[in-house]
């Protein structure tokens, strides 16, 4: 690419390199009042590629709930915003880095990582956790170790370097990611709510500012690699990814959050996916202005570099502001005390056009409107997913011991700790860590005060594939009862929806699907969507993932005196489950894992149960009762019950019911549930009785083993050498 | 009772450090910029914890070459407690003001972690509020931790009492399976010939609150505090 110059002819083959399709290149000649040169056409290469556009989910991502009264910034900015009291606000999002980490798994993730702290940054707020959702192929999949190794390192690299502590994250295996796993990153920041930052351009004759690293030529068309299908020959886009330097982003990080906490920034933009392109057309599209660029006051890293590459690189550490008038010097001192570049590149104007201009020539002329916010939409045919058939749990009888299923289950890909996974982050710097890794959802507290920020991800995407809607609204819920579960009111979530070829009716109403099932839970658990990031055509040789949408919910915890975790805290605890039971085997691990079968339709979501159930054992924690607190998650009841007796050292008895099916009692994946230990169970029988909500004693803390009804039982020794064991023999052996 | 906090581009557990300081002292530390000449009367120095310079180079390497180090280095010599943790040790061994040096862990992985740490020597400025053979629990948090000098200056360290903190599991028992990260005789601390520079790995200042799950950090800054007054 780097012999495009100038005078380029633009010829229909370069179009299509430039992922137009024919009626896209007709609308560029129609905004455009002529042929475009090659500058142009880069620009609208990748400010119309799905990436950046959200061309094909713009229509459904709009039906999604955004509001609430403590929502101060929903989607459309760097990131969203949420009011946690006191003057403080809460902004995050998460985002994928799914093809970039499949090439290259270290620089992909690393710059995945630094590219989402940007987001949150540029909003004017500190980041102060990190939590990564991540997708990889089958466990014996040749490139499934080689890739969890380079990608968790890339985190760790990234993340601990920037100070920033990893609290969370979740992590699946499936033979649908062997050719695209699935990297996403979310980052919560914190700020004062009163000094939020955002991208609209103002003020004719206003100074246009670059600062950061240098621009390079890495990354160039990033965004339009993202916004395409994989092949065979797709590890030959290895220079399109980008090379992280986290040092840098540290000393932007600390020159933005000083020069933010003077009155200088009109407007700040991060330079992301498409780099100066989209941050300046975002910027003066949203301030409704026109921006006049000397591309070559850019600070350049190589000699030689073209206004094509200067205006597509998506070199990382890099920010464009719009100052105020006569502050270039003051905030000049701040970036050269952090030693970064910082350069006045352009300027304000009100022309409405983008005008590049290069040693004087004008180099491109476009207008911005129509580019930025006319880009196409498309309403792509779809097709509903078939419903499958609810597995009757009497259908399924017991081809294995209980406490073999539960051994099996425990130490199976699914289920296996992830410690080898989050002992390579930093998840205690800051000093504010309270709930660690390996729980329901990481907690932080929020330096200075009592209160708590806790942070989840979650998507089922077995669920998602059996029934698009039910899968949604079950990532939505999921999400919430994690927050809920270390005691913490959900407040809102940010999505980042992972599918394949949009351009398939399948695939499309998947993500259709997803979108009505994750509204529907946003309504009904108040919990709004405020930011996301769509990630399609995760397709490898025609083959594409399951629907991975993927949730970020974020949660305040009032008093962090009464929070809650999931280890057993005292063995003289009664065990309640709250929420009911109704034996859901469909699309569970049991099925998967014991009887080598992914079918059935999903467990399904009862909204209104699940807030009731959220509700009360919120209260519970709040009001101290409830200090050990577990959802029910993969595996069911038992792993569930195993879990907290790991985490706390200490054994428990499970009860069998009298009637009905063992297998969907121990192992159903019935939704809105959560186990807790307390010592008072007539209060909380009591208090669950009065909020109309299931819950019953279903056995005793206590002992060094699980075990069921005082028979069939396994050590917590051997139980945790199965938990623990997986991943880091998995994990060496691939090294040989 | 005063102290200082050194900040270096890259660093990232200062504030973690100005907490644990302003509990044990009562006073907010004074942050020092790297590119200062003059350090502020301070009774401790504290050279906290990250990625200086992005472990460019070495880790700690370039931060050695500080224009303020010069002034730590004399504030060294005039016997003023200094304390370095996680990358302020990388520091201070590149600066010369400790012996050895920190090398990749064993494992070759980052590794955040709590782990057990036996005192082996009480009778120092810095853990005069432990007994000789507690075992204490705080976190770790680092890639290059694996102490390594030559089996001389180890000899010399060892009879001269300057290893301060051992590896070791929740009895104490100190052996190659409870070393965490390959350091030659599971050293995770020790301190200069004149007693009056400690260098750790592990991070006592992330272990000060019972909402960090411990408190056994706040015995090593007690510590300091009571020696200087």
């Amino acid at each position: 690419m780097s012999a495009i110059d100038f005078n380029t002819p633009i010829t229909p083959e370069l179009v299509k390199e430039h992922g137009l399709n024919e009626e896209e290149y007709n609308l560029v000649l129609e905004i455009m009042g002529r042929e475009p040169n090659i500058n142009e056409l880069g620009i609208f290469s990748v400010m119309w590629s799905e990436h950046c556009s959200y061309k094909s989910s713009k229509k459904w991502l709009k039906t999604l709930p955004t509001k609430a009264d403590w929502v101060i910034q929903g989607p459309g900015e760097n990131a969203g915003v949420i009011d946690i009291g006191d003057g403080q606000a809460a902004v995050f999002k998460m985002e994928s880095h799914n093809h970039p980490s499949f090439i290259e798994p270290y620089q992909g993730a690393a710059t995945g990582v630094g590219g989402i702290m940007r987001d949150v940054f540029t909003m004017g707020a500190r980041p102060i956790a990190n939590l990564n959702a991540l997708r990889f192929g089958e466990a014996d999949h040749p490139k499934t170790s080689h890739l969890l190794s380079g990608v968790v390192e890339g985190i760790g690299g990234y993340g601990n370097c920037m100070g920033v502590p990893t609290i969370g994250g979740e992590t699946n295996f499936h033979a649908s990611y062997n050719g695209n796993i699935l990297v996403n990153a979310m980052t919560v920041g914190l700020a004062d709510a009163d000094n939020i930052f955002y991208s609209a351009a103002a003020g004719i004759g206003n100074p246009v500012v670059y600062v950061g690293s240098k621009t390079g030529r890495d990354g160039i068309h990033g965004a339009t690699m993202a916004s395409a299908e994989f092949d065979d020959d797709s590890e030959e886009k290895r220079p399109t990814v980008q090379v992280g330097d986290p040092f840098t982003e540290k000393l932007l990080l600390e020159a933005c959050l000083e020069l933010m906490a003077t009155d200088m920034i009109v407007a700040i933009q991060d330079m992301g996916a498409a780099g100066l392109t989209s941050s300046s057309f975002e910027m003066a599209s949203k301030g409704g202005v026109g921006v006049e660029l000397w591309l070559d006051k850019v600070p350049m890293r190589e000699e030689g570099m073209t206004p094509y590459e200067l205006m597509l690189s998506e070199s990382q550490e890099r920010m464009l502001m719009v100052l105020k008038p006569g502050c270039e010097d003051a905030a000049k001192a701040i970036f050269d005390k952090w030693e970064l570049d910082f350069a006045v590149i352009g300027v304000l104007t009100d022309t409405k056009r983008m005008v590049l201009k290069w040693h004087g020539d004008v180099a491109g002329d476009l207008p911005i409107d129509p580019l930025a916010e006319a880009s196409p939409e498309y309403d792509r045919p779809w097709e509903p997913t078939p419903k499958q058939d609810r597995i009757d749990p009497n259908s399924i009888s017991a081809k294995v011991s209980h406490v073999d299923a539960l051994k099996t289950l425990i130490a199976s890909p699914d289920l296996a700790s992830r410690r080898w996974i989050w002992e390579q982050y930093d998840h205690l710097v800051m000093g504010n860590t309270i709930v660690r890794p390996g729980g329901d959802a990481g907690v932080v507290r929020v330096q200075g005060t009592n209160k708590g920020i806790a942070a989840t991800t979650d998507c089922t995407p077995r669920y998602v594939m059996a029934d698009p809607v039910e899968g949604g609204k079950q990532a939505v819920a999921e999400a919430y009862r994690n927050l809920v579960a270390t005691g913490a009111k959900p407040l809102a979530i940010t999505d980042n929806m992972n599918f394949g070829n949009p351009e398939r009716p399948r695939i499309m109403g998947q993500f259709v699907g997803a979108c009505q099932g994750i509204g529907e839970a946003c309504i009904a658990l108040e919990f709004p969507v405020v930011s996301g990031n769509v990630s399609l055509y995760n397709e490898t040789n025609g083959v594409g993932i399951m629907p991975t949408p993927a949730i970020g919910g974020v949660g305040v915890i009032s008093d962090l005196g009464h929070h809650a975790t999931i280890g057993i805290k005292r063995d003289d605890s009664a065990l309640i489950m709250i929420g009911a039971a109704t034996g859901e085997l469909g699309q569970s691990l049991y099925l998967k894992t014991i009887e080598g079968r992914e079918e059935g339709a999903p467990p399904p979501v009862d909204l209104n149960a699940e807030k009731r159930a959220g509700t009360l054992v919120r209260e519970l924690i709040e009001l101290g009762l409830v200090r050990t607190c577990h959802d029910i998650a993969d595996g069911g009841l038992l792993v569930t019950v195993a879990e907290m007796c790991l985490a706390g050292n200490i054994g428990a008895d499970l009860h069998l019911p009298e009637a009905g099916s063992e297998v969907a009692w121990l192992f159903g994946e019935d939704q809105g549930r959560y186990v807790i230990a307390t010592r008072d169970p007539d209060k909380v029988l009591n208090a669950a009785g009065s909020s109309n909500v299931a819950a019953v004693i279903i056995g005793q803390a206590g002992g060094d083993s699980v075990a069921i009804d005082g028979g069939d039982k396994v050590s917590l020794a051997e139980l945790r050498e199965l938990n623990e064991g997986w991943m880091p023999s998995f994990m060496a052996e691939a090294v040989q | 009772m005063k102290s200082a906090v050194i900040l270096f581009p890259g660093i990232n557990r200062e504030n973690d450090a100005i907490a644990a300081l302003e509990q044990a002292t009562g006073t907010k530390p004074v942050v020092v910029w790297h590119g200062e000449t003059e350090l502020p009367k301070t009774d401790i120095i504290m050279v906290p914890g990250g990625f200086s310079y992005g472990d460019y180079l070495r880790c700690g390497a370039m931060a050695a070459k500080s224009p303020i180090m010069r002034a730590v280095a004399e504030r060294a010599k005039a016997g003023v407690t200094i304390l370095g943790v996680c990358n302020g040790f990388q520091i201070l061994t590149e600066a010369g003001l400790l012996p050895g040096a920190l090398m990749r862990n064993a494992s070759l992985k980052f590794i955040c972690k709590n782990t057990h740490l036996k005192i082996e020597n009480a009778d120092t400025r810095f853990t005069n509020q432990y007994q000789a053979g507690d075992v204490v629990d705080y976190p770790v948090a680092h890639h290059d931790g694996n102490f390594f000098a030559d089996s001389e200056t180890l000899d010399r360290l060892e009879g001269e009492g300057r290893v301060i903190l051992r590896y070791c599991d929740a009895n104490g028992v100190v052996d190659p399976a409870t070393n965490l990260n390959g350091s030659q005789r599971n050293i995770a601390g020790i301190i200069n010939e004149a007693g009056n520079v400690l260098g750790m790995m592990p991070h006592p200042e992330n272990a000060i609150d019972p909402l960090h799950g411990g408190t056994d950090g706040r015995n090593l800054f007690k510590s300091l505090v009571e020696a200087a007054s």
